[in-house]
């Protein structure tokens, strides 16, 4: 079975409006993390809904592309649009990393290297 | 075999607690083990996504099957670990052809800096890649990653070979193995944490 791989079309359609209709929302980015909000699912398209199944569970929108075979930048407009109608929910806001994120980094890396 | 995965998949999901998350590209010339490096810290199999990029400029007709359309595909792999309760790390490895596309700027968003990897038998191909993140003035380091029948030289002379200024981390590592990975890793988070570098974020 051939299995629900992307669709060609599809993914030029989106490819082709990229220009015009860039991810809505500022500050997300591959590794924003995402996770299916508890909404209904009727009037998603086919890639919205491959999105939402997938998204039971924290993963960021790399792994969204990475899993669903979607290129990157689909997948941000996708995701984006599913956070703008609340069918996906962010954890955090999306912000630039600050400096207690390298602080917090740093302590994860250190634990591992002593283990 | 497809990569669709059933949702019963729970070992991929972060745990429901981890609300934040860092990025940090390894980059590095042709075969210097960034995607070794990325596959050795990864808690999950490393995954790998392709961006078709079309790069004559006239814009929507390119993808229309118009002769002189130039479409080439960026590929880049990335691996993930859990690091606290709160925090996941990604690790990309970025692609081997080092020439800035606009997919870059993907990449490069909200990244904490990059850790460039060296093979010291092909010092100068990192030319491109040091030029890259320069020029984008994104933090880097580098790890000489350290193959074996590979030369060695002292720190100094490869900072001197690359033209490394006095105060870029350099250290070592051998790509294959987790724990040297992750003091790799380690050495430079700590020089940005040192040195702060976190304006290129503002
Ligand atoms: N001996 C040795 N071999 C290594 C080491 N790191 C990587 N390799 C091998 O070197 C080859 C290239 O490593 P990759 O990790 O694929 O390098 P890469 O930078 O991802 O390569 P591209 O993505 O093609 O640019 C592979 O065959 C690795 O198994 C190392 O530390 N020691
Ligand atoms: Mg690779």
């Amino acid at each position: 079975m051939r299995g629900p791989r992307r669709d060609p079309d599809m993914v030029r359609a989106y490819v082709r409006t990229r220009g015009h209709s860039s991810p809505s929302r500022d500050g997300l980015t591959l590794t924003t993390l995402v996770r299916a909000a508890d909404r209904p699912l009727h009037g998603l398209d086919v890639e919205a809904l491959r999105v939402m199944r997938i998204c039971r569970g924290p993963l960021s929108i790399a792994e969204i592309a990475s899993l669903l075979d979607l290129p990157p930048t689909v997948a941000l407009i996708v995701v984006s649009g599913l956070l703008d109608t609340g069918h996906l929910d962010s954890p955090a806001p999306a912000g630039q990393p600050d400096i207690s994120v390298l602080e917090e980094v740093l302590n994860g890396l250190r634990a591992l290297a002593v283990r | 075999m497809d990569s669709v995965l059933s949702p019963s998949d729970e070992h991929l999901y972060l745990p429901a607690t981890v609300t934040r998350s860092a990025k940090i590209l390894i980059a590095g010339h042709f075969g210097a083990g960034k995607t070794t490096l990325v596959g050795s810290v990864s808690e999950i199999k490393p995954l790998r996504t392709e961006e078709l990029i079309t790069e004559a400029s006239t814009g929507i007709d390119d993808l229309a099957g118009l002769p002189g359309k130039t479409e080439t595909t960026v590929a880049f792999d990335f691996g993930r670990r859990t690091l606290s309760p709160q925090l996941a790390l990604y690790l990309f490895g970025t692609p081997g052809q080092n020439r800035f596309t606009p997919f870059w700027e993907h990449l490069f968003h909200g990244a904490l800096g990059a850790l460039i990897l060296v093979d010291t038998r092909r010092l100068q191909d990192s030319d491109p890649v040091l030029g890259l993140f320069e020029e984008r003035g994104l933090p880097f380091g580098v790890a000489v990653n350290e193959f074996e029948g590979a030369p060695r030289y002292a720190r100094d002379e490869i900072r001197q070979a690359l033209a490394l200024d006095d105060d870029v981390v350099l250290t070592s590592c051998d790509a294959r193995n987790e724990v040297s990975s992750i003091h790799a890793l380690i050495a430079f988070i700590e020089y940005l944490h040192r040195s702060r570098r976190l304006e290129h974020l503002s």
